[in-house]
């Protein structure tokens, strides 16, 4: 029995292994690099990528700019309900996309909670870019808002009063002390949710539509050409495998300069 | 300019109460015990910790008063803090982190002044190193030379030296008395160690579970030990006993366990005696000290023998535990080794004697 083990876990890992990477693969194998360089020329794909970078980075920045002076606070003080607020803050996370979309529709549309102030207020979102925006940030700022507040939770709580016993009030020791010693998880949690919007798909087209030039962000724009244009779709397929990985990648290094740094203090 | 401080507030089971002062350029050292609520005492000082009732002055100022609602934030009080890990920003280099709270400067003259203290504390080849890759040593450096920048008001220290090792810690310990002694503030330092107390403050105050139990320089603090708790902190041997009758100038105390000593202290009932382990002298098993002016002589068996840089502390069981400190050649000569019967003897005039 036992000399079976060892070989049975080295077949769950072949299994598995082989199970997640053919697919990724194939999309390669499938797409000859002139033929990538040729999807980029099209002008349809061209608009795809060009409005991902835009909206995802627009929502990076709003995500970054509240989520981290929110993930300090939650990070650093206690108080009533503050699992709760986690809990809320993290829920996104588990939403299906397609109750994500209906979830905004039912919030920021037109005949939504917050839809007759919006309009009242003149923004529309709906089958607008601003509301690619929305979606990307609803479903990507989780994953952010968890890694800060991990990251700020394991600053040493003395390194912060020792900012203010130096004379640095709470801004200064914020933006001096605090993100600085964080720096690699916000880093990690930057990668991450970039990545959850680079990919997202059904919020989106729920929420925002899938218009070319204003909505029709890659993954979008994968869908809507696979039926009639295969090779098309698996060339925008390969571009965001690319960035996805790339990613990835950074996330891993940035971690793993976290790991060293803790081992030597 | 002086510092005085009141606080009162429930540490989780500890309820500190304590009311203290240092004088104008005075080192206070806050001796006890981990759980004592020492390093309390400091935060309420640097404003790191608001108490439910207290107040804090510095010369003139009112840095705290629960009672007037006045709160004064750690950045406008000024203290001088020295943290117990030394809290060093990592992120930054040795001089950064000493330039850290030089403000209102140039950064030519920050820089400057930076590594002139990292130069004071002979560290200015290390200027540029980050603290990772500091030695425990250098890393204290920074951290006083790091506190000192800003020329604080009061200096507050935080186990300075607990996180070095032991043939560190020893040449830090006497660099540290030279900075307190040089400084020109209050400081308030904070150690479980009463040896390092009483190197380093000019007064220690002993706390034991929220409370200061006695203040007085290390010496009134050893030779007259106002309660067993203090006798045991300040490394002394603690009896037992109760004290009956009095003659001939001698207290007669009957010890727990068995056995009868004799001090010149006057006391009544259930009582601590306290000695010191150098002032117990061994001899032969069975010995009873005839012709000799030391009054006490105990019966006991060695249970352990620990060398302690030349000396000889012996772990003794004499119905209670009791602890020798003698040469190296005494264990030689007289054959000390665990199991041996040895008669313990000491005179009255070195048995301090408190009411439990």
């Amino acid at each position: 029995m036992s000399r079976a083990f060892a070989p049975l876990l080295v077949l769950a890992l072949a299994v598995a292994l082989a199970f997640l990477t053919v697919p990724v693969l194939a999309i390669f194998v499938d797409t000859s690099p002139g033929r990538l360089l040729d999807s980029l020329g099209d002008p349809v794909a061209r608009d795809a990528l060009w409005l991902s970078l835009r909206t995802t980075l627009l929502a990076l920045a709003i995500i970054l700019l509240v989520g981290t002076p929110a993930a300090y606070l939650l990070a650093t003080r206690r108080f009533p309900g503050r699992a709760l607020v986690l809990t809320l803050v993290e829920l996104p996370l588990v939403l299906p996309p397609a109750v994500a979309g209906i979830a905004l529709l039912a919030a920021l549309g037109p005949r939504g909670l917050l839809g007759g102030a919006l309009q009242d207020a003149g923004i529309a979102l709906v089958l607008q870019t601003a509301g690619v925006v929305v979606a990307l940030v609803f479903v990507a700022a989780p994953f952010y808002l968890r890694q800060a507040e991990a990251a700020f939770s394991a600053v040493d709580p003395s390194q912060l009063a020792a900012s203010r016993t130096l004379g640095a009030g709470e801004a200064r020791t914020f933006a001096r002390v605090a993100v600085p010693a964080a720096r690699s998880g916000l880093a990690a949690g930057t990668a991450l949710a970039w990545g959850r919007a680079l990919g997202e798909f059904g919020a989106t087209l729920m929420f925002a539509g899938s218009f070319r030039d204003i909505t029709q962000t890659v993954p979008l724009a994968i869908y809507d050409r696979f039926a009639e244009d295969f090779p098309g779709a698996l060339a925008l397929s390969a571009v965001l495998v690319c960035v996805s990985a790339a990613l990835l990648l950074s996330v891993k290094l940035a971690t793993r300069h976290d790991g060293r740094r803790g081992a030597l203090a | 300019m002086s510092l005085a401080v009141e606080a009162a507030t429930r540490l989780g089971d500890v309820e500190l109460d304590v009311a203290l002062e240092v004088a104008d350029g005075a080192c206070v050292a806050v001796a006890g015990p981990s759980g004592a609520g020492k390093s309390s005492v400091l935060r309420v000082v640097a404003g790191l910790l608001r108490p439910e009732r207290g107040r804090v002055r510095c010369g003139a100022d009112t840095w705290l008063d629960t009672a007037g609602g006045v709160c004064v934030p750690p950045e406008r009080r000024g203290c001088g803090v020295v943290f117990q890990d030394f809290a060093l920003f990592e992120h930054l280099s040795a001089w950064r982190n000493v330039a850290y709270g030089l403000r209102g400067l140039g950064r030519a003259e920050r820089r400057g002044r930076a590594h002139a203290l990292l130069d004071r504390f002979g560290l200015a080849a290390r200027a540029d190193a980050r603290p990772a890759t500091l030695s425990g040593g250098e890393r204290q450096r920074v951290a006083l030379a790091r506190a000192l920048a800003p020329a604080p008001r009061v200096l507050l220290l935080d186990e300075p030296l607990s996180a070095l090792d032991a043939r560190t810690r020893a040449a830090a310990s006497r660099e540290l008395a030279g900075v307190l002694a040089a400084a020109r503030v209050p400081s308030l330092l904070v150690t479980h160690d009463f040896t390092e107390a009483a190197v380093l403050g000019d007064e220690v105050a002993v706390m034991d579970a929220g409370r200061i139990v006695q203040r007085g320089t290390a010496a009134a603090l050893a030779a007259a030990p106002g309660s067993a708790f203090v006798a045991d902190f300040t490394g002394a041997v603690v009896l037992r006993g109760v004290a009956r009758g009095r003659a001939a100038g001698l207290t007669a105390v009957e010890l727990e366990g068995g056995g009868r000593i004799a001090s010149t202290d006057t006391a009544d009932g259930p009582v601590a005696a306290s000695l010191f382990p150098w002032e117990v002298t061994l001899e032969p098993a069975g010995h009873d000290g005839a012709g000799g002016s030391a009054r006490n002589h105990v019966q006991a068996e060695v249970v352990t023998l620990t060398a302690v840089g030349g000396r000889v502390r012996l772990g003794l069981q004499a119905g209670q535990p009791l602890t020798a400190e003698v040469s190296e050649a005494a264990v030689a000569e007289l054959g000390l080794r665990p199991g041996a019967h040895v008669t313990a003897t000491w005179k009255a005039t070195a048995t301090r004697l408190v009411r439990r």
